[in-house]
């Protein structure tokens, strides 16, 4: 053997030609998936994005109040006293701005809201300052006049509020997201315990998630195995009855759980009517945790049995047999022959479980009750109600950094190579 | 043990449905000696793999008893019958290296650790497989597993050892090589073997005794040489090896032999195996080598032939000829350079002994 590259018969560096060979079914690869990709690129990345980055993003405050923000940053928030009159001399000139302006960002009632999620009161204040500005404005001096408008012009906690979030990104939607908050004084801190709802929602998501994946998982186990091993006819018939939940609508399913578990609903009243319980007690199954927990089980088992189905058929009945012929008892025999050879099933399984439980939202909107809703559903109340899109975005965000984090964990374990979808 | 003419495995009257309609095991009877290799031989469906399950325990008798060491053991489970058992496909554990996969019986029957390790190495030695027991089942070549499948069988020294076509997977060459390795394992261990295969040559090779299996029961159990020999009825004769068959009918039976017609007054004089009246339909089975062309006065069968087709196959040539109104009549020529002389459309003298031509059902 020379040196030399090799050369095809024309003459062209083999690397060359294996190259353009290659190129071909790149190009062609990348032409089939290409509809796709742009389809979840435009409907599904970059929306998320941009919802991400609303979780940090504040530009609309500098936007309204540029003037403002200028000259507030050079304000020393310690000295105690309020800033200078120039200050007010611009803030003037913003809100007058803000009255004329025909753009739908700039607007001085919108800040007033996003500065209320930080301290309570900026609304009324920029509310009621913006209407005398469309009357007409005030006249100089300008920090009595504020004053007199809204007494807490007159206090260095708002404007220490104000100077803080003329920033363009601002970390206080995570702040809120994890139960903290500025104190007055300016520090990071936990909110007062009676104030903290975020961290135990999570808590709360990640434990019921985690149940119904257990509870998932231990319904679906022997049915998959009944799957695999029946005849193809029977098990193909037994295979639409896992599916035909997928036939119905959501909603009616749920509805359905409702007649049937609610303090009226046919399973309290044969349970009465039997004398098990007695009139008084009905069971509270429905708007509770409980309710979550038994409709949300319900929806997700296909999602569980279908790819340990898929695993378990590929099981040759051989390996159970070999066990039991080589001494094994069949509880052995199925721990650890069996057992083992179903974990990509179980895993898969788990993890599909888990990731649609942990950001479920309609079931538990409609069974949950108060102890049965999740995060996601705060998540909804911020983005439909609230309105506080900044927060729902942190929210949000935080849900897929432990999904992520999940991930990572479940890959260290079982490995990701591991998991077998179908 | 104790009882040396004890038969190690006893099947008595066995029968076996799986749908309550067809009986897939009609009758079968079987006494199988410690030491012996004994293969199941049938074509596909015959109910070789059935008897196996029944033996192993997977699959329960409909009707009669089967023995293990003078015990009756149908209500025995399983993994209390200490029966090693090679599977088809191997059913090597995937999950468990090969190491593991042979420590297993001897973990589920609380080995201590050192004897263990002792255990699988031997065995992994036997096997020619020192230095694989860190690899996966996966990375191993089919004869590879074919061997850890073995080894693992018989690490945890069973009474018996059940087969079922532990080589149907490998190549031709492999499974010759196959053959040899897992007859010197049997012969240096002393193992009883019960094997099932559907290749008749495989049969030969490594067998003591062959139970022909058709149709759910027992056509012949004999070894390799009777079988071939003196087969007992038509099925058999088909079944081992090549044969050549003429059909007619009983005109005359004379104590071990008889005179078969087999049309146009042509009559052969055949051992009498499995034809008790006159006028009974026979069929006569004679092996192509025990023809001879141009034959002396001591055959006893003398007829005309023509030959069809010639095939050279080096040691001999293949002479396929019409014989008592059989084209299909084949004759292995030798070949001792009188090629020239035989040619097609030639009609030539063939005949046999009476004691090679057996008239049969
Ligand atoms: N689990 C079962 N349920 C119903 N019928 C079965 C079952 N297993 C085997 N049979 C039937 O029993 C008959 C004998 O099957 P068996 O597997 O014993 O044949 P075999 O001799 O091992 O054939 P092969 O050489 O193809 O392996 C076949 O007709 C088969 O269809
Ligand atoms: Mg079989």
């Amino acid at each position: 053997m020379s040196d030399a590259p090799l050369v095809t018969v024309d003459g062209t560096p083999l690397k060359v030609s294996l190259g353009r060979a290659k190129r071909k079914a790149k190009i062609r690869a990348l032409l089939l998936v290409a509809p796709l990709f742009l389809f979840i690129l435009l409907t599904f990345f970059i929306p998320i994005m941009s919802m991400l980055l609303r979780s940090v993003d504040n530009e609309n405050v500098a936007y309204t109040l540029p003037n403002t923000a200028d000259l507030l940053a050079e304000w020393d928030v310690d000295s105690g006293d309020l800033p200078d009159e120039a200050v007010f001399a611009a803030l003037a000139a913003d809100f007058k701005a803000a009255t004329v302006s025909k753009e739908d960002d700039i607007n001085a009632t919108k800040v007033g809201t996003r500065f209320n999620y930080e301290k309570s009161g900026f609304r009324s204040m920029f509310r009621k300052t913006n209407k005398i500005f469309e009357k007409g404005g005030v006249e100089p001096p300008y920090k009595e006049a504020f004053i007199k408008i809204n007494k807490r012009w007159g206090d260095a906690d708002y404007w220490r509020v104000m100077q803080r979030e003329m920033r363009g990104k601002t970390d206080s939607y995570y702040l809120a997201a994890v139960d903290s908050g500025y104190t007055d004084d300016g520090e990071r801190a936990m909110n007062k315990p009676g104030k903290r709802i975020y961290l135990k929602l999570y808590g709360r998501t990640l434990g019921i998630s985690l149940l119904i994946t257990c509870i998932c998982l231990l319904l679906a186990y022997p049915v998959a195995y009944l799957l695999s091993i029946l005849k193809s006819r029977t098990s193909n018939l037994l295979m639409i009855l896992v599916l035909l939940p997928f036939w119905t609508s959501l909603l009616v399913r749920t509805s359905a759980w409702i007649a049937l578990l609610q303090k009226e609903g046919v399973i309290n009243s044969v349970l009465v009517s039997i004398g098990v319980i007695d009139d008084a007690n009905r069971l509270l199954m429905i708007h509770n945790a409980t309710g979550t927990i038994i409709a949300m089980v319900h929806v997700l088992l296909p999602f569980m049995i279908l790819p340990l189905y898929s695993v378990m058929k590929t099981i040759p009945p051989s390996y159970m047999r070999a066990a039991r012929s080589l001494g094994a008892t069949p509880f052995t025999a199925f721990t650890k022959v069996y057992m083992p050879n179903t974990v990509p099933g179980i895993g898969a399984g788990a993890i599909l479980v888990f990731i649609l439980a942990i950001g479920y939202y309609i079931t538990p909107a409609l069974v949950g009750g108060q102890s049965g809703t999740l995060i996601s559903n705060e998540i909804a109340r911020h983005l439909e109600t609230s309105l506080n899109w900044g927060l729902a975005a942190a929210l949000g965000a935080l849900l897929l950094v432990a999904v992520f984090a999940l991930y990572l964990v479940y890959d260290k374990i079982v490995g990701i190579d591991n998991m077998k979808l179908g | 043990m104790s009882d040396t003419n004890e038969p190690l495995v006893r099947f008595v009257d066995v029968q076996k449905s799986y749908d309550g309609v067809t009986l897939v095991v009609k009758k079968f009877n079987l006494d199988m000696q410690k030491g012996e290799f004994l293969t199941m031989l049938g074509p596909s469906g015959s109910g070789k793999t059935t008897c196996l399950m029944m033996l192993a325990g997977f699959e329960p008798a409909t009707h009669g008893e089967i023995f293990l060491q003078g015990q009756p053991i149908n209500n025995v489970p399983p993994h209390k019958r200490g029966i090693g058992m090679v599977f088809q496909n191997y059913a090597l554990f995937p999950h468990m290296t090969v190491a593991e996969n042979l420590a297993f019986p001897l973990q589920v029957r609380n080995m201590s650790k050192s004897d263990t390790e002792d255990r699988v190495n031997k065995a992994l030695d036997m096997v020619q497989l020192g230095e694989f027991g860190g690899r996966r089942p996966a990375q191993l070549s089919g004869g590879q597993q074919q061997r850890v499948a073995v080894a693992r069988a018989l690490v945890f020294d069973p009474d018996v050892v059940l087969m079922d076509e532990p080589l149907g997977a490998l190549d031709k060459n492999l499974r010759e090589q196959m053959q040899y390795e897992i007859k010197h394992i049997h012969e240096n261990l002393g193992i009883t073997v019960l094997y099932v295969t559907h290749d008749q040559s495989e049969a030969l090779t490594m067998s003591n005794r062959i139970a022909v299996f058709d149709d759910g029961v027992v056509q012949q159990l004999a070894p390799p040489s009777t079988l071939y020999e003196k087969p007992e009825n038509a099925f058999v004769a088909q079944f081992i090896g090549e044969n050549n068959v003429l059909s007619g009918n009983v005109i005359s039976i004379d104590g071990d032999s008889c005179h078969v017609d087999v049309g146009n007054n042509r009559s052969v004089h055949a051992l009498k195996v499995n034809v008790n009246n006159v006028g009974d339909t026979s069929t006569l089975s004679i092996r192509p080598e025990r023809v001879v062309l141009n034959p002396g006065s001591e055959y006893n069968n003398v007829f005309e032939g023509k030959v069809e087709e010639l095939i050279y196959l080096g040691d001999h040539i293949r002479t396929r000829m019409v014989v008592c109104d059989d084209s299909d009549f084949i004759v292995k020529v030798p070949n001792s350079g009188e090629l020239g002389q035989l040619r097609e459309g030639d009609t030539v003298k063939v005949g046999w002994k009476m004691e090679d031509c057996r008239a049969l059902d």
